[in-house]
């Protein structure tokens, strides 16, 4: 297949139902991920994971949506955003992983082969999300496939299917990027003044399959402002590593003729 | 449905979800949309963001759907019928009707003769009432000129309704003679009426009883009335925050009078949108199995002279207009389906074989009768009342009595269970060696198990096809019943006495296929459908449907939907236009938006280009446009009726109402509701307040509280329970958690009781977030962790604070997640029209801690709460 | 053939392609045949058993077995969506607490017993007939009653309308029974 799948998920058509979380689970098997009551307003899910692929976050918070009217002394707002895998341009995990477990599909996704996945754990560390991770009782490492099985046969992912708003669309990024821009201006236009799409491209991830439209700063989405690929750090890290050995033998060998 | 069924003629929603895509602005009202009804909540969010439509949402909390609509507002859980009384008041005082739909469509113009007195004139009583029945008698409700035929009915009585049945239909009484004033001046016509009656349901009584902000009330009623006219339309959404309350079907009577009022009904965008929970409970209304209503909502006879032999029964229950007026047709037909070969003219078709109602058989009654001993059996399919029924602690008590239970499930609930597991027994205050209770537990096919048709929230049937074999022992209700059928026929042959003959003369002659024996569905779809009976073809409308036997119809209005052999239009896949022709099969033949009529103006042209629906083409003589005309096709926009026209004939060209007797839009319910013509303001049964319209009626006159031991409620307001309480659903779980709390992948997303509370609440009583606490009310007491949160708002009503609390009932002793059961906290109580309880706008008490387990518990935290609070 | 066994590896395939071993030469065999589960599945209608919305559902089965249940597309009520519960159909419909077999509880008993189906049957139309009969009114002041009330039925709102109508038919017109609800009132 010839293309670049992606999602732009916009929060300000989220209804908070959790359709995404449960369509995600019963197709591709994953598991329940704890019976544990949070408190954490309706998100009792509380983070990505090995057992969960897509994450629903509440957020209440003191300000407006917008142009909303809301009958409270105080401003205020409720929102929610479907959070998943980025699906990363460069990206962390796949770089990290030293047995060509993960890999990049054709159409740009990023995917952990579960038959080669020895359960090192070098994704976990790598991924500046914190998305992938390994499965207690299994051993391996899992995360978001975006159902590339089913993009193999011409459909569109489990979650992105299942929306009931349409809040996750799913399509060509170049075309999703596009879309995700013109929203925002849309909802610039419309009151909604912190709109913004988050798409990292600045920084070495270098933009992501997976982008946001969001109401506010990333910060409050657990979405790091700017995330960069741990691998990143490399030739500056072997580069101190080699000056500190360089150092290290010089003063040895001082340490010899002095 | 009622509500809906005597203001317009039929109980149902009006339109489909989809149709709010042409709404120029959504009130939803007692109902969280986006929660309850997720996938259907996609077109209001189509509207809002493609549309511009304005979507507001008025309830006690801010939910999800407040957090996506335009504007939220809230209001005391109960106090929904000052707050729509309001918006009445506002399109009166301001004369913001749609003025010709109101003149022509509505009976706005009609003269109520003197005798009648408004509540506003006996302080919360209207006129007719009987203290000692504590029923009305709604003689003085009928308009001036009205005949009325005292013999032929027992509508003074209304022990035996349970307001399912033919909705507005009195054939005692005939309605189309009547006297009006189009000028609408007269100081007896129905607008002069509601002007004086609504007069008092000011901006300022809203707020200062809703615990609205004015100006938020304000800007309510602005934004919704501005959508109304030849060029606008809105749509009102409503579930169960209408519905479940003693007053509900008043509060659902305000809605329906504002959208005739605003010329919103049978228009695209407009209409009621009836939002039910289940699957097909539309459906099991419909084709019931409730107990005061037969299929197509026939009346089911009533014991007296009323049913001493068909004759009579169809003399008291057809009108001389209106399409009630066939009624003969399809009883008849239906006693056909019912018994066969066996029904004939001689014995009045098999009518002495249907049982006769001799009073209140509803769900409440029974179980009550239950708890007093009074019932040997129960057979429950796909109910868990142990959990979801109201006062669920009595009703698991009353289980214990029954000599034996059969329940039908797909899982172990908790009314299987509650001999062993139930709170009662596990904490020692019954113990299972008294509980003599034989109970079966028989497994039940799931939905792709089994083929047959839902019937929706906007009526429409779907068929679904069966996929896999059922598991194991699990079987359809189709194979339960049949087979039960056999067994018990072959004992009804020994024994020949006349209360078995209808049982013999039962027709049950379905194809049985496969090795399990199964009756084939479809056929039984036929039978719905009806066909002739001498050679089996099937009909294509009620209109075929003869009184004389030839013709065999299990439910009238489902006629059409099994037009001809192989023809299954329920199976049918293929949408043809915006509303969806092609794809199922909506009730009645096949119209998508009822009233539609009234789309179109007096003279048959559309009100608007931009609002065009239906409309009559002089060319082709007949009713044409974007839906099947819910109308005569061929009756001309000028048809007037000659004297002593019958039925449809009796009913102009301009009058959409068809069910209704005078074809008109009813703002004034002359019949078919027990406590009152127009909706007036009641506290709920438990309040904070005294009742603010009136110092003599605190609450619903005509409501049955059921007060017994273990029954009881708090006074009003209650020093021990100084809290308003709210019980709802979330969207990951499905009413008492049969199908979501034994889903690992549905579970894990609620997995635990909470209940919601303001933070200022949690402040006050000093309570940590998510710790536990006790909630208590006059029967029961429950545990739940403390969430508290912003979007719950403290109000301020009459000058004082009142807090809300929100509780979701889900959870109970099975499953993979368990937690106490909300509806514990609940009374039994009876909504004066169809008998339905009230579970929001309660009062409750907060303590902290987790709920004792002690037997005692009850009487000690009300204890508590008095000292407490004392 | 060995020529075909070797240049199959990963890292041979990342060195004569100069790639870095994280795409396309690294797929396993599994990855690259990767079909959806539901591949030449057979595609039963139905519709969702949760809220009375009535979204389309597409039932994906091979024979008697189970595949997957997702939303369908072609649905004008639902466009192909479902929520959280709709999604959940394929946990509802084979998850293991679901009830196979028949379970029988005597008075005062502690605990279920298992009991054969027919058996269970004859059981309850026993406990019905006696039940009915032993309360049941042909007529009273000479009016036809022809009704029992202390045999009761609860249910509907979950079941198709060919089942309620079934019930209705036996329980009301063939046995008298009166005392009929189920979840609908309003």
């Amino acid at each position: 297949m010839n293309k670049t799948s992606a999602f732009l998920t916009d929060a300000t058509i989220c209804i908070g139902c959790k359709a995404c979380e449960v369509a995600c689970k019963e197709w591709n098997e994953v598991p329940e991920d704890g019976l544990l009551w949070t408190g954490f307003s309706y998100d009792n899910t509380q983070a990505l994971g090995a057992s969960t692929w897509r994450h629903v976050m509440f957020l209440e918070q003191p300000a407006t949506a917008g142009p909303q009217q809301v009958d409270m002394e105080n401003p205020f707002r409720w929102i929610f955003l479907s959070d998943v895998c980025k699906h990363c341009v460069h990206s962390g995990c796949l770089e990290g992983c030293p047995t060509g477990a993960i890999v990049r599909t054709d159409v740009g996704s990023v995917l952990v082969q579960k038959d080669i996945c020895n359960g090192c754990g070098y994704c976990v560390v790598s991924c500046p999300f914190g998305v992938v991770d390994k499965r207690h009782d299994d051993g391996r490492a899992f995360k978001c496939t975006f159902c590339y099985d089913r993009q193999s046969a011409g459909m569109m992912p489990a979650c992105a299917k299942t929306c009931p708003t349409q809040s996750i669309k799913f399509g060509e990024r170049e075309d999703l990027r596009a879309e995700g821009i013109a929203r925002v201006q849309e909802l610039k236009a419309r009151g909604y003044a912190d709109a913004q799409l988050y798409n990292p491209e600045e920084t070495s991830v270098g933009g992501t399959h997976a982008m946001f439209v969001i109401l506010g700063k990333p910060d409050a989405y657990n979405l790091p402002p700017a995330p960069e690929v741990p691998t990143v750090y490399l030739k500056s890290a072997w580069t101190s590593a080699l000056l500190a050995a360089m150092v290290v033998i010089a003063v040895v060998c001082a340490a010899f003729l002095f | 449905m009622p509500g809906l069924g005597t203001t317009y003629g039929r109980g149902g929603a009006t339109t489909a979800p989809s149709d709010v895509v042409n709404s120029d602005v959504v009130l939803i009202m007692g109902s969280n949309m986006a929660e309850n009804h997720p996938v259907g909540f996609q077109w209001v969010m189509e509207a809002k963001e493609k549309h511009g439509t304005h979507i507001i949402h008025v309830d006690p909390r801010f939910s999800r759907t407040s957090a996506v609509a335009n504007t939220w507002v809230s209001l005391r859980a109960g106090s929904d019928i000052l707050f729509l009384g309001g918006l009445i008041n506002y399109v009166l005082q301001n004369n913001l009707d749609f003025r010709e739909y109101v003149l022509h469509y509505t009976n706005a113009s009609v003269i109520i003769p003197e005798g009648f007195k408004d509540a506003e004139e006996l302080d919360g009583l209207f006129s007719g009432w009987d203290p000692a029945t504590k029923q009305y008698d709604n003689t003085t409700w009928l308009y001036q000129g009205v005949k009325q035929d005292e013999s032929s009915s027992d509508r003074h009585d209304n022990s035996q309704s349970g307001g399912h049945s033919q909705h507005g239909v009195d054939s005692s009484v005939d309605l189309s003679t009547y006297e009006q004033d189009l000028t609408l001046q007269h100081p007896r016509c129905v607008w002069q009426l509601m002007k004086r009656h609504f007069a008092r349901y000011t901006p300022d009584m809203v707020a200062r009883y809703c615990g609205v902000t004015k100006d938020a009330f304000l800007n309510v009623a602005k934004i919704y009335t501005s959508a109304s006219g030849p060029d606008k339309t809105g749509a009102i959404c409503y579930a169960l925050g209408w519905t479940q309350h003693s007053s509900g079907v008043q509060m659902i009577r305000c809605a329906a009078m504002l959208q005739l009022l605003l010329g919103n009904m049978g228009r695209p965008g407009g209409g009621i949108l009836a939002l039910r929970g289940h699957a097909s409970i539309q459906g099991s209304t419909d084709i019931p199995t409730l107990f005061d209503s037969l299929p197509g909502y026939i009346s089911m006879p009533k014991f007296g002279y009323s049913s001493v032999d068909l004759a009579s029964f169809i003399k008291a229950n057809k009108p001389k207009t209106g399409f009630w007026n066939n009624i003969d047709k399809y009883i008849v037909s239906m006693l056909k389906a019912f018994y066969g070969e066996h029904a004939t003219a001689e014995n009045d078709y098999g009518f002495n074989w249907l049982p006769r109602l001799t009073g209140d058989h509803s769900h409440q009654a029974y179980f009550l009768d239950m708890m007093d001993g009074k019932m040997d059996g129960l057979f429950v399919m796909g109910q868990n009342p142990a959990v979801a029924a109201p006062n669920s602690g009595l009703e698991r008590r009353a289980l214990g009595k029954l000599k034996w239970l059969v329940v039908r499930e797909m899982v172990e609930t908790e009314t299987a269970t509650f001999w062993r597991d139930s709170p009662e027994v596990t904490s020692g205050e019954l113990k299972m060696a008294d509980i003599q209770t034989e109970v079966f537990l028989l497994p039940a096919a799931g939905h792709v198990e089994k083929d047959g048709t839902f019937t929706n929230t906007q009526r429409l049937l779907q068929w679904r096809e069966k996929a896999i074999d059922p598991p194991g022992d699990a079987r359809s209700e189709n194979w339960f019943i049949y087979h039960i059928w056999e067994r018990v026929v072959e004992k009804a042959k020994a024994d020949p006495r006349p209360r078995n003959q209808g049982l013999l003369a039962l027709q049950m002659n379905y194809t049985i296929t496969g090795p399990r024996r199964e009756p084939e569905a479809p056929e039984i779809l036929q039978e719905i459908n009806g066909y002739t009976t001498a050679d089996r073809k099937l009909l294509k409308t009620f209109g075929e449907l003869t009184a004389d036997g030839s013709t065999t119809c299990g439910c009238w209005i489902y006629t059409g939907v099994y037009p001809e052999a192989g023809r299954n239009r329920a199976n049918e896949r293929d949408p043809k236009d915006e509303y969806g022709h092609g794809w199922g099969w909506a009730w009645p033949a096949d119209r998508r938006v009822l009233y539609n009529r009234a789309s179109a103006k007096p003279d048959g042209t559309p009100w608007s280009e931009r609002k065009k629906l239906v409309w009559w083409d002089e060319a082709e003589k007949k009713w044409t446009g974007k839906d099947v005309p819910d109308f005569t096709a061929t009756k001309p926009p000028t048809y007037v009726p000659p004297p002593g026209a019958e039925g449809d004939a009796a009913l102009a060209g301009d009058k959409p109402y068809i069910l209704h007797a005078d074809g008109m839009g009813w703002l004034w319910v002359p019949v078919g509701l027990n406590d009152g013509p127009l909706p007036t303001h009641y506290e709920p049964l438990e309040s904070p307040i005294a009742n603010p319209m009136y110092a003599g009626q605190q609450a619903n006159p005509v409501g049955l509280r059921r007060t017994r031991p273990g029954n009881e409620y708090a006074t009003s307001p209650d020093t021990r329970f100084p809290y308003v309480l709210t019980t709802y659903r979330l969207t990951e779980h499905h009413t008492a958690g049969g199908m979501s709390r034994t889903l690992s992948h549905l579970a894990e997303l609620q997995p635990e009781i909470f209940c919601e509370i303001s933070m200022e609440l949690a402040d006050e009583l000093k309570i940590e977030h998510g710790e536990w606490v006790t909630l208590v009310t006059a029967r029961g007491a429950i545990e739940a962790h403390a969430l508290s949160t912003s979007r719950m708002k403290p109000l301020t009503i009459d000058g004082k604070r009142v807090h809300q609390i929100g509780v979701p009932f889900h959870w109970g002793y099975n499953g993979l997640v368990k937690g106490d059961i909300g509806n514990d906290l609940i009374a039994i109580s009876e909504e004066p029209n169809v008998r339905i309880m009230e579970t929001k706008g309660l009062l409750c008490n907060l303590l902290v801690g987790r709920r004792s387990t002690n037997v005692e518990r009850l009487k000690e935290y009300h204890s508590i709460a008095e000292g407490k609070t004392a | 053939m060995i020529k075909e066994f070797i240049t199959s590896w990963p890292v041979i395939k990342q060195i004569l392609n100069r790639a870095d071993g994280t795409g396309e030469e690294a797929w396993s065999e599994n990855t690259r045949h990767m079909r959806p589960k539901n591949d030449g599945a057979e595609v039963a209608h139905s519709v969702c058993p949760y809220c009375a919305v009535g979204c389309g559902q597409l039932v994906f089965h091979k024979g008697n077995n189970l595949i997957s249940i997702e939303g369908n597309p072609a649905s004008p009520l639902s466009r192909g969506r479902l929520c959280p519960k709709g999604a959940a159909s394929y946990e509802l419909t084979t998850h293991s607490k679901r009830l196979k077999k028949v379970r029988y509880r005597r008075p005062g008993g502690t605990d279920w017993e298992d009991v054969d189906l027919e058996k269970a049957m004859d059981m309850i139309a026993d406990r019905l007939w006696e039940s009915r009969n032993k309360n049941f009114a042909e007529e009273q002041d000479g009016q036809v009653l022809m009704q029992n009330k202390t045999v009761a039925h609860l249910g509907g709102a979950t079941l198709d309308n060919e089942e309620n109508y079934l019930i209705k038919k036996l329980f009301t017109a063939g046995l008298g029974m009166v005392c009929i609800s189920n979840q609908a009132r309003i």
